[in-house]
């Protein structure tokens, strides 16, 4: 089994903090425990891998940072703001202003055109900048596909307008679920690559849930998730 | 602010994109505000004509005297009485005839007339004068200028000769009726110091007691609240808005389609909001504002489409209102803000309960919840049962009411009760039947027709309950017209039994025709007729002079009678009762009724009981001597002959041109029963006009209905395609389907519209009419309806077949390369 991997430089400021955190589900036979006390740090401009088997509570973990779920027991602390404490609308302000979130499926808003999907979340915090958000243009090469609407676009570039969206609004964390998980190798390898540089470019934390090693190998660091704890 | 717009923005790019799920919603919002909104117009319009015509003088809306027969009385009793301190004043009313025009005489005395008698004509100082000087003025409504073709102005003449004073319109008066002063009434109706009624105004002091005064020569009526024309019309009004309320539940129907189908393909769309930082509270909130805003606009138009079908509808229904009731109703829509602000009411209110559960779903839902398109459809299937129940405790509730119910309210309430029974049980009624195809069928693509049908089922259900309710409707009142104009025509040959009618103006012209018809030899019988009017138990109350004549016997639509009853009816001390009058006294075959008359109480056993259809007032049908003898002023100028068949143009001509008579003083037996069947087809055609509407709007909830799940039937059809089955015959198995929970639907309503019809035969028309009718089945009329029903559906299945039969192969193959 791999270990979690230390490939950045200490030093830097602690930007999320997580303490013991637990979620169970309850089910028809018995409740199942997704998480069992995970205890993680991330710092500002660390991107950190998330791996483990399928039911490992990868995904759970991502949404509790998120907000969109609330933790059965421990605290989630991003930057000065403890996150297991706010109530949905707070969650929600948290979301819109501090987090960027991109997902397998892409979630694009159907009905609207890319250069709207784009500057979408960055509107509704308030935080549009049109220079930002032609720089992002420029970099996912989405130059030409402002206008058209998600369903024409290939699955590559539906993903790279979904991160062109989660870092309009300059986060300071961006969760990633599976990227890459409906990509062929060659077009996850790009957007990955895009992803780092953008990161980079931006200075926020990356946090970022895959199934593929090669991948994870590519962060800073790897952490490992196995039956609710981490590795 | 900003936030929430940007919100509202990205919900409404929805529709941008989904223009016919878009159209569907406005559509559902805007029929059903327009017919609801409709009705109410006309209802409105209706009721301020009542008004206006309870108030003009002091209708039964102001306290009068009155002497007890309801004969006409002495002046000199309204001068005792002034003397005494009552502020009474008089009026003296009778009916004249311009142009063969009835038309009603009010004389009032401006002066005296007090001020809280209702909408009268505001007479100033200068009206006053040209009103009470000669020659003095007739006030007249607008409309009644235009009936009788004058200008204002003009003189025109009563058939006694007399001129009328010169007309002005006064635009608070009801049609029909003229308005002189006092004098120049009593001249007109050649009834010199006679008053018909005092209204009383409000006293200074205490006025002498009544008695004291004119002893028992005069009765107090007290004002009353409703009038008997609003008691009478209160059914028909019930009717149309039960039809508003049945057409505005349809186009619900249509809206809560549209709006689930949008809630669940924006269900990505709300997460995906969330997700990026949209609150609960914030998404919840602008989808409310989003759906009252479409409900706004949705509203103002359908209030536009609603003017314009109360418009069209007005003179059918003015025409169905004097036909049935003699009410009078502007034929101009005139419409207060209330209507409007009602209307936009109604449309927000209606647009929020179709889409309360979308809603509900909508707060309750968790962020996280996984994407499953079309998982509320397979929910529905457990409120199947649920709704079975619900609709078994509707049945009951309206056996209950069949059972203890006696108002009209209660016989429009089995009505409700039974329709929404059979719309709520329909869903697991298809799913039984359509079950059962699923056990018999052999073949995978028979067993899968089966099983799609009833995975289909729960998102049709509604359009489905819109066309069963619909179509229920359209058999029961088509059942319930089709039986009224067998029973009528049939009831109209035995009542028209002369072949010839004449009336003439007066009982002079009516002594000279009957002289000079004893000299035809075409002429084998000369009928006389007569009508008085009278008050018995308090109700308004017709007395019909008959004839004793063979042909009366044969043919009069007696429908229960004592033995020899016609022989009972000559001395003069037996009557017949109309059959809503008997139920309304509740008095039949072998009861006394005391009728009151100049001379005194009349006392007439009851010996018949007959249909008398369309007639508001209650009849009684007597002797015509004997009528005669007890009310002398009846006027004799109604005569029936009866003529060698092809005598009677040669008849009608000479009498034409001997008296002058015009075709509305004399007509044949053929012209007065076609004019009958005629009004009696306009009293229908608002029925019938709706009846079309509420099938029309229930054809667009199905269209709506089958358009939406196109969308999603994809998944469904595309493996089906993929395995080798052809899209034209994907469509031709789509559209079977779709015309085979049509055509089941169908066949429910027909029994279902049945008991519709004999509901209202037997429960509803005898609560409002006071008549029953006898109950007949019109096998064609069936097969035609559920044909229409079928036609509509194939119409409805066509465009979203249609357009899979040419769907591109790209399209079908998104399916698996979006499978998720």
């Amino acid at each position: 089994m791999l270990r979690s991997i230390e490939l950045i430089p200490s030093g830097a400021l602690i930007l999320l903090s997580i303490r013991n955190l637990s979620k169970t589900f309850s089910s028809a036979a018995e409740p199942v425990h997704v998480l069992r006390g995970v205890d993680l740090d991330l710092r500002a401009g660390e991107r950190v891998a998330l791996t483990g088997e399928s039911g490992s509570g990868k995904s759970t973990l991502l949404h509790l940072i998120a907000g969109l779920d609330a933790a059965d027991g421990g605290t989630i602390r991003l930057e000065d703001i403890e996150v297991t404490k706010l109530p949905d609308a707070g969650r929600a302000q948290l979301r819109r202003d501090r987090i960027g979130l991109v997902f397998q499926q892409f979630n694009l808003i159907p009905s609207l055109s890319v250069a709207d999907n784009l500057a979408f979340q960055a509107r509704i915090a308030g935080r549009h900048d049109a220079a930002w958000t032609r720089e992002l243009v420029e970099r996912l090469g989405l130059g030409t596909l402002l206008k058209r609407y998600p369903e024409q676009l290939s699955g590559g570039q539906q993903q790279r307008v979904a991160i062109g969206r989660a870092l309009a609004t300059k986060p300071s964390l961006l969760l990633a679920d599976e990227p890459t998980g409906n990509l062929d190798e060659a077009t996850a390898d790009d957007v990955l690559a895009l992803t780092r540089d953008l990161v980079a470019r931006t200075g926020c934390g990356f946090l970022m849930v895959t199934h593929s090693l090669h991948l994870a190998s590519t962060l800073d660091r790897h952490i490992i998730l196995h039956a609710g704890r981490i590795a | 602010m900003r936030r929430a717009l940007w919100v509202l923005a990205v919900l409404l790019s929805h529709w941008r994109r989904h223009r016919m799920q878009f159209a569907t919603l406005l559509i559902g919002l805007i029929a059903a505000t327009a017919l609801w909104s409709g009705v109410q117009a006309i209802n409105q319009q209706a009721r301020s004509a009542y008004d206006r015509a309870a108030a003009t003088f002091g209708g039964v809306r102001t306290a009068t005297l009155v002497a007890p027969n309801a004969a006409t009385f002495p002046q000199d009793l309204f001068i005792k009485l002034r003397r005494t301190g009552w502020p009474v004043s008089p009026v003296l009313e009778g009916r004249v005839q311009i142009n063969g025009r009835s038309m009603r005489l009010l004389g009032i005395e401006p002066v005296t007339l007090p001020a809280d008698v209702g909408n009268a004509p505001r007479l100033g100082a200068a009206d006053l004068s040209s009103f009470v000087t000669a020659p003095g003025e007739t006030l007249v409504a607008r409309e009644t200028l235009s009936d009788l073709h004058e200008p204002e102005g003009a003189t025109p003449s009563i058939s006694s000769g007399a001129k009328l004073p010169p007309l002005r319109v006064q635009p608070q008066l009801v049609a029909d009726v003229l308005v002189v002063d006092i004098g120049v009434a009593q001249r007109l109706l050649n009834k010199p110091d006679q008053l018909s009624r005092l209204l009383i105004g409000k006293a200074k002091g205490k006025p002498a007691q009544l008695a004291s005064v004119v002893g028992d020569q005069l009765q107090r009526i007290e004002p009353s609240a409703e009038t008997e024309l609003e008691r009478l019309t209160d059914s028909f009004h019930l009717n149309l808005t039960a039809f508003g309320l049945l057409s505005f539940f349809v186009g619900l129907f249509i809206v809560n389609s549209a709006v689930g189908l949008a809630f669940e393909q924006r269900l990505p769309m709300l997460r995906t909001l969330r997700a990026c930082g949209a609150s609960a509270r914030l998404v919840n909130s602008v989808l409310v504002v989003e759906l009252v805003a479409l409900a706004l606009v949705a509203g103002l138009i359908g209030l536009v489409c609603g003017y314009v079908i109360a418009g069209a509808l007005l003179p059918d229904v003015a025409a169905s209102l004097r036909g049935l009731y003699g009410a009078q109703i502007p034929g101009q829509l005139t419409l207060r803000p209330e209507w409007w602000l009602a209307g936009i009411g109604i449309s927000v209110t209606g647009a929020i309960v179709a889409a309360a559960t979308s809603l509900i779903k909508a707060v309750r839902m968790p962020v996280l919840a996984t994407a499953q398109p079309g998982a509320w459809q397979q929910r529905q299937r457990r409120w199947l049962i649920l709704q079975s129940a619900t609709a078994c405790i509707v049945f009951a509730v309206a056996l209950l009411l069949l059972q203890y119910g006696q108002s009209l309210i209660a016989g429009f309430g089995v009505l409700a009760a039974l329709m929404l029974g059979a719309a709520l049980i329909l869903p697991a009624f298809l799913d039984i039947l359509l079950l059962a195809g699923q056990r018999f069928a052999r073949g995978p693509l028979a067993l899968w027709f089966w099983a799609d049908s009833r995975q289909q089922l729960s998102g049709l259900s509604l359009a489905l309950m819109a066309l069963l309710l619909a179509l229920a409707v359209n058999v029961g009142v088509s059942t319930m017209v089709e039986t009224f104009s067998s029973t009528f025509v049939g009831w109209l040959n035995g009542r028209l039994a002369a072949d010839v009618y004449i009336s003439a103006s007066d009982n002079a012209e009516a002594i000279a025709i009957r002289n000079w018809l004893k000299d035809r030899s075409e002429v084998q019988a000369i009928l006389s007729g007569g009508r008085a009017e009278t008050q018995v138990q308090g109700q308004p109350v017709e007395l019909l002079g008959l004839p004793d004549h063979a042909l009366y016997r044969e043919r009069w639509p007696l429908l229960e009678t004592a033995p020899r009853a016609w022989t009972q009816l000559v001395p003069g001390n037996a009557a017949f009762i109309s059959e809503q009058l008997s139920r309304r006294l509740n008095v039949g075959v072998g009861d006394v009724i005391e009728v009151p008359a100049p001379g005194g109480t009349w006392e007439l056993d009851i010996v018949g009981i007959y249909a008398d259809y369309g007639n508001p007032k209650g009849q009684l049908a007597v002797n015509v001597a004997a009528l005669i003898r007890q009310f002398p002023q009846t006027p004799q100028t109604r005569i029936g002959l009866i003529v060698l068949r092809d005598k009677i143009p040669g008849l009608i001509a000479a009498l034409q041109k001997q008296f002058a008579l015009d075709d509305r003083a004399v007509a044949d037996q053929a012209t007065v029963r076609a004019e009958s069947i005629r009004i009696f087809n306009r009293t229908f055609a608002v029925t019938s006009a709706l009846n079309a509407f509420t099938l029309g709007v229930a054809g667009i909830a199905l269209l709506t209905s089958l358009l939406t799940l196109a969308n999603s039937r994809l998944p469904q059809l595309a493996p089906l395609w993929a395995i080798g089955i052809p899209r034209p015959r994907l469509a031709a198995i789509e559209l079977t389907k779709t015309l085979a929970v049509a055509l089941f639907t169908s066949l429910l309503a027909v029994p279902l519209g049945l008991l519709v019809a004999w509901c209202l035969i037997a429960i509803v028309n005898v609560k409002a009419f006071g008549w029953r009718l006898p109950f007949h089945v019109f096998p064609l009329q069936l097969v035609e309806l559920v044909a229409v029903a079928l036609i509509a559906s194939l119409f409805a299945a066509l465009l979203p077949v249609l357009r899979l039969a040419r769907m591109q192969p790209a399209s079908l193959v998104k399916v698996f390369a979006n499978e998720r």
